[in-house]
């Protein structure tokens, strides 16, 4: 090893959305000259287009890096980045549990915000030293002394020495550096002990097959070694190990105790690797896997369907490596009368959800239609059989239900007072329980409410943005289940109910979410031949109805000069407008009306 | 047998809703113009004998603009060009007109010259409707000019009327098509006001006070039924015409048949192939060669030109021009018919490998979404 462990610092860097963490974390980079610069590419961790684009961190990454300190010693850095979603809460705590300490940057104008209250509470229940950094302080809004106070006071850690910098102007971020010397504490760990190496993030690569990113917690792994998961038992045998370095792999003959690095062993899925597991070794295994392990379980489900039916085969094959690449990522066929043939989903939450959806499409080219998401709803028959159900075609005949429940959340709202008003209307719309609220400092609160999982997953973070003109955060964690009285209901159009419109919701919503739902879709469903009614019901009883009017002219009355083209090319427009459609019986519904009605807030 | 068009661009005024191809003309331009199309005639005729071995037009169609500003001598030019390469007797050869006064010797040197068929853009009745659609004529010098036909010995007279103009109501139409019949015309083509992009009136679509959409179904249907009272047999989505005065140029359109035209704007259909001249005078006299426009002749587009007449798509018909290409009208094409005819949009007549079918005035309507249903079934 060519390092002694207490010259090793493994380290995260937690903080909101937009405090600047990539920022940061490229400017640590180019501190330890990890990347010549001219290599930069502006926020060099956040690999995908889309984690680029919306500003927020997916996956874990993590990188090696060596930093010359003052006291004239070489430290190696192992950053490892930290999702910033509550979707992938799991995957955060498992990339903390790798680390003996965490940069916590707060925005000097903004203060603390949900995501990094939870975040930092999650990294002071595993343990690690927390290092904070007041950043962006070159803003004309900028008040690092309130922020240092808040700090104090919210947290609880003292704050006094925390480097007020600028990340982007490149301001202090020697006295981060230093602070991670001097704060977080080098690794413990027993390179003789059996090996358990924990599994922080891991993905595929086509050549040497899935990647494990690791933490070293005891022992030792070599190429050639034999390992064993420690969930499913199964065995690999390592081809190589190494350091992730800013731009490259570098494979090394050992990784060992209070090591950050890699293992590739020629496994064929992400999901034989996941987040969370423990490798151990098949000679000398460990006697009990590092605690913390959970089983991925996805908790929001929807139908993904192509567009074109034909597609269904390169949908498939997408999904089938996105899910090489993403334990989280379930689905299984289903088959609609509506769309066809297609795929039942299950996700981690609802930014997980849109991630693939955007994924599939820009990625993979595939145009998709999906269908409401729906969470796990468990039902007790009147035969005493409990059953959970994802998908609303499944739901039972109400006369045989003898009970419903449904998945609740602990959630956290972090909003300046002012919005408190809008917020609790807000909840209160989404059968929200009032639990606490706490003031933060004198301008901003905490606000506790107890949330069905089904309210938050359609549009609740959009909600919760406009009504708080985006200043609101939000987080929040599953907290058991509840009874609740749930309805299916069900939309037809021509009298034939269309199953990829049905969905389970609480009855009190029924009435206004239907009426929604059929002025939306007739909004959508263009004018045809024949006039098309559209009804919502519960059962076989009718709440609400609207009705696409019968087409009453439709007709190019005049031939100029022999132009047949012309008249061609009309109605070869009005084709392609057609070919985007679903026949649904004798009704034409465009794609757009599938998915609008996903969206009802508005 | 083919269709011979000859477009003349030229119009002493823009009327606000028009977006044909016209403009005024200075007498020197009508001339180069005239011999433009003198020498394209004497072309054309010379390379599709070369090709074709014999090609003969039985109808001849002086389309505009507005044909009489070219002058009855041009025309008769022009006729009498026609005539020695193309057309046979007994052609039809239709001039469009305004009806302003002082037509008689125009009509007499027409009628000599062999035209034996006007069509008359009357447009309406209704001297305020005549005044906001910007023609430069009254409904009473629109009848001398059909009086002055009849003098010249024209059998065969054709008039125009729009329907769904600003602030018609079905009693104003009305008076607008008894007018016509009145005048005893043989044939009335009744179109639709379409606003078209480019044109004054879509400028100022909103402050038109055009009738709603169910009122202008209300005046095409109504339109329909009187017309037929009148005798007047609509035999297409937008001509009525006595017995055997249907125009016989144009049903060539409708009926997928061969058609050669000649001048800017203008469209022809010859040897499965569509092209036309561009919109352009300059480039026309210049001599620019026609632009292809795709393939013609297809099933998809046989149904779509057929199903706007009243004979309807003949499964027969379809089936010997089709047969080779391994074409024909499936039962799923029948039975969404007969969907549609329960509908009251379509009649299905005769029995099954003899079939015809034709849309209802109410079909007509809406016949582009009728024929999507139906050709998509093919």
């Amino acid at each position: 090893m060519a390092v002694s462990r207490d010259k090793i610092r493994n380290f995260s860097i937690i903080a909101h959305i937009d405090h600047g963490k990539s920022t940061l974390a490229d400017r640590i980079l180019e501190q330890t000259s990890a990347v010549a610069l001219r290599d930069m590419e502006d926020q060099l961790l956040d690999n995908m287009d889309l984690e680029r684009e919306r500003g927020i961190t997916i996956k874990a990454h993590a990188v090696t890096l060596v930093y010359h300190a003052k006291d004239g010693e070489d430290y190696v850095f192992n950053l490892i980045d930290t999702p910033g979603h509550v979707d992938f809460n799991y995957e955060v705590s498992r990339s903390l549990a790798a680390c003996e300490g965490a940069v916590l940057v707060v925005d000097a104008s903004q203060g603390i915000e949900a995501q990094t209250l939870a975040n930092t509470y999650l990294a002071v229940d595993a343990g690690l030293e927390i290092v904070p950094v007041i950043n962006k302080i070159d803003l004309p809004s900028a008040d690092p002394e309130k922020v240092r106070r808040e700090i104090e006071d919210v947290i609880g850690i003292p704050a006094d020495d925390a480097p007020a910098v600028s990340a982007k102007a490149g301001i202090h971020i020697d006295q981060v550096m230093e602070q991670i010397v001097k704060l977080i504490p080098p690794p413990e760990g027993d390179p003789e002990a059996p090996l358990q190496a924990l599994i922080f993030d891991s993905y595929y690569d086509a050549y040497k097959g899935v990647i494990a990113h690791v933490r070293l917690k005891d022992g030792t792994v070599h190429p050639g070694d034999t390992i064993r998961m420690m969930s499913t038992g199964a065995e690999f045998t390592v081809t190589e190990c190494g350091y992730m370095r800013a731009t490259k792999f570098e494979p090394v003959s050992e990784l060992s105790a209070g090591e950050v690095g890699y293992i590739a062993a020629s496994i064929k899925a992400v999901r034989d690797a996941t987040v969370g597991d423990t490798i151990t070794r098949a000679d000398n295994p460990a006697s009990s896997p590092l605690p913390g392990y959970r089983p991925v379980q996805p908790m929001v489900f929807c139908g993904i369907y192509p567009a074109d039916g034909a597609k269904y085969p390169d949908l498939r094959e997408a999904l089938e490596k996105l899910q090489l690449n993403d334990a989280a990522l379930s689905f299984e066929p289903e088959t609609s009368v509506a769309l066809g043939f297609g795929f039942r989903c299950g996700f981690l939450g609802l930014l997980h959800m849109e991630v693939i959806q955007e994924r599939l499409e820009r990625e993979y080219n595939l145009d998709i239609i999906t269908t409401a998401p729906s969470v796990i709803y468990r039902i007790t028959k009147t035969s005493g059989e409990v059953i959970t159900i994802d998908n609303p075609t499944n739901y039972p005949d109400p006369s045989l239900i003898a009970s419903a429940e449904e998945p609740m959340t602990n959630a956290h709202i972090y909003t300046p007072t002012e919005y408190v008003g809008n917020i609790m209307e807000l909840c209160q719309e989404r059968r929200g329980v009032f639990k606490d609220m706490t003031y933060i400092d004198s301008d901003r609160v905490d606000i506790h409410y107890r949330l069905p999982l089904n309210e938050i997953i359609y549009d609740f973070f959009d909600a919760l943005k406009s009504r708080t003109r985006g200043y609101a955060s939000f987080d929040y964690e599953l907290d058991g289940y509840e009874k609740s009285d749930l309805v299916k209901l069900d939309i037809m159009l021509n009298g034939e109910i269309v199953d990829a419109l049905s969905f389970i919701i609480h009855s009190e919503k029924a009435y206004s979410r239907a009426r929604k739902m059929a002025e939306k879709l007739k909004d959508k469903i263009p004018r045809q031949l024949f006039e098309v009614p559209i009804q919502a019901c519960i059962g076989g009883r009718i709440i609400a109805r609207e009705t696409v009017k019968a087409l009453r002219k439709d007709v190019l009355a005049k031939c100029y000069g022999g132009d047949i083209t012309r008249k061609k090319k009309l109605l070869e427009k009005q084709k392609e407008g057609k070919k985007r459609m679903r026949q649904l019986g004798t009704v034409e519904v465009p794609q757009e009306a599938f998915m609008s009605v996903l969206k009802l807030d508005e | 047998m083919i269709g011979l068009y000859l477009h003349i661009p030229f119009c002493d005024g823009k009327c606000p809703y028009c977006d044909f191809y016209s403009m005024a003309g200075s007498d020197s331009l009508k001339e180069e113009y005239t011999r433009r199309l003198e020498s394209l005639l004497t072309e054309w005729e010379g390379k599709l004998r070369e090709k074709e071995g014999s090609y003969k037009a039985d109808t001849l169609y002086f389309g505009g603009g507005t044909p009489n500003l070219l002058g009855a001598s041009r025309l008769a030019r022009l006729i009498e060009n026609a005539q020695k390469g193309f057309l046979l007797e007994n052609a039809e050869i239709t001039l469009e007109a305004n009806p302003t006064s002082r037509l008689d010797a125009f009509f007499e040197e027409m009628a000599a010259a062999g035209a034996n068929r006007l069509s008359l853009g009357l447009q309406s009745a209704h001297e305020e409707e005549l005044r906001l659609l910007g023609r430069r004529h009254t409904a009473r010098q629109a009848a001398e000019a059909v009086e002055a036909a009849r003098r010249a010995g024209f059998r065969n007279i054709s008039l125009d009327l729009m329907m769904g103009l600003p602030g018609q109501n079905w009693e104003m139409l009305q008076e607008s098509i008894r007018f016509c019949a009145s005048l005893e015309v043989e044939h009335i083509s009744a179109y639709l006001l379409k606003i078209e992009p480019g044109t004054p009136f879509w400028q100022k679509k909103s402050s038109l006070n055009l009738p709603d959409e169910e009122e202008i179904c209300h005046l095409y249907l109504s339109a329909c039924e009187e017309l037929e009272k009148l005798g007047y047999f609509q035999y297409e989505i937008s001509n009525f015409a006595r017995p055997g005065f249907e125009g016989r140029h144009n049903l060539k359109y409708w009926r997928c048949e061969e058609y050669l035209g000649l001048g800017p704007a203008a469209h022809s259909y010859l040897g499965g192939k569509r092209f036309y001249y561009p919109r352009d005078l300059e480039g026309f006299l210049a001599g620019n060669l026609p632009v292809e426009d795709g393939p013609g002749g297809s099933p998809e587009e046989f149904c779509m030109l057929a199903l706007r007449l009243r004979e309807g798509l003949s499964e027969e018909i379809f089936r010997n021009r089709y047969e080779e290409e391994g074409v024909f009208l499936p039962e799923r094409f029948w039975k969404e018919a007969s969907l549609l005819e329960k509908a009251g949009f379509c009649r299905i007549e005769g029995e099954e490998g003899k079939r015809v079918l034709s849309l209802t005035p109410r079909g007509f309507l809406v016949s582009n979404s009728v024929i999507l249903e139906l050709t998509e079934r093919i």
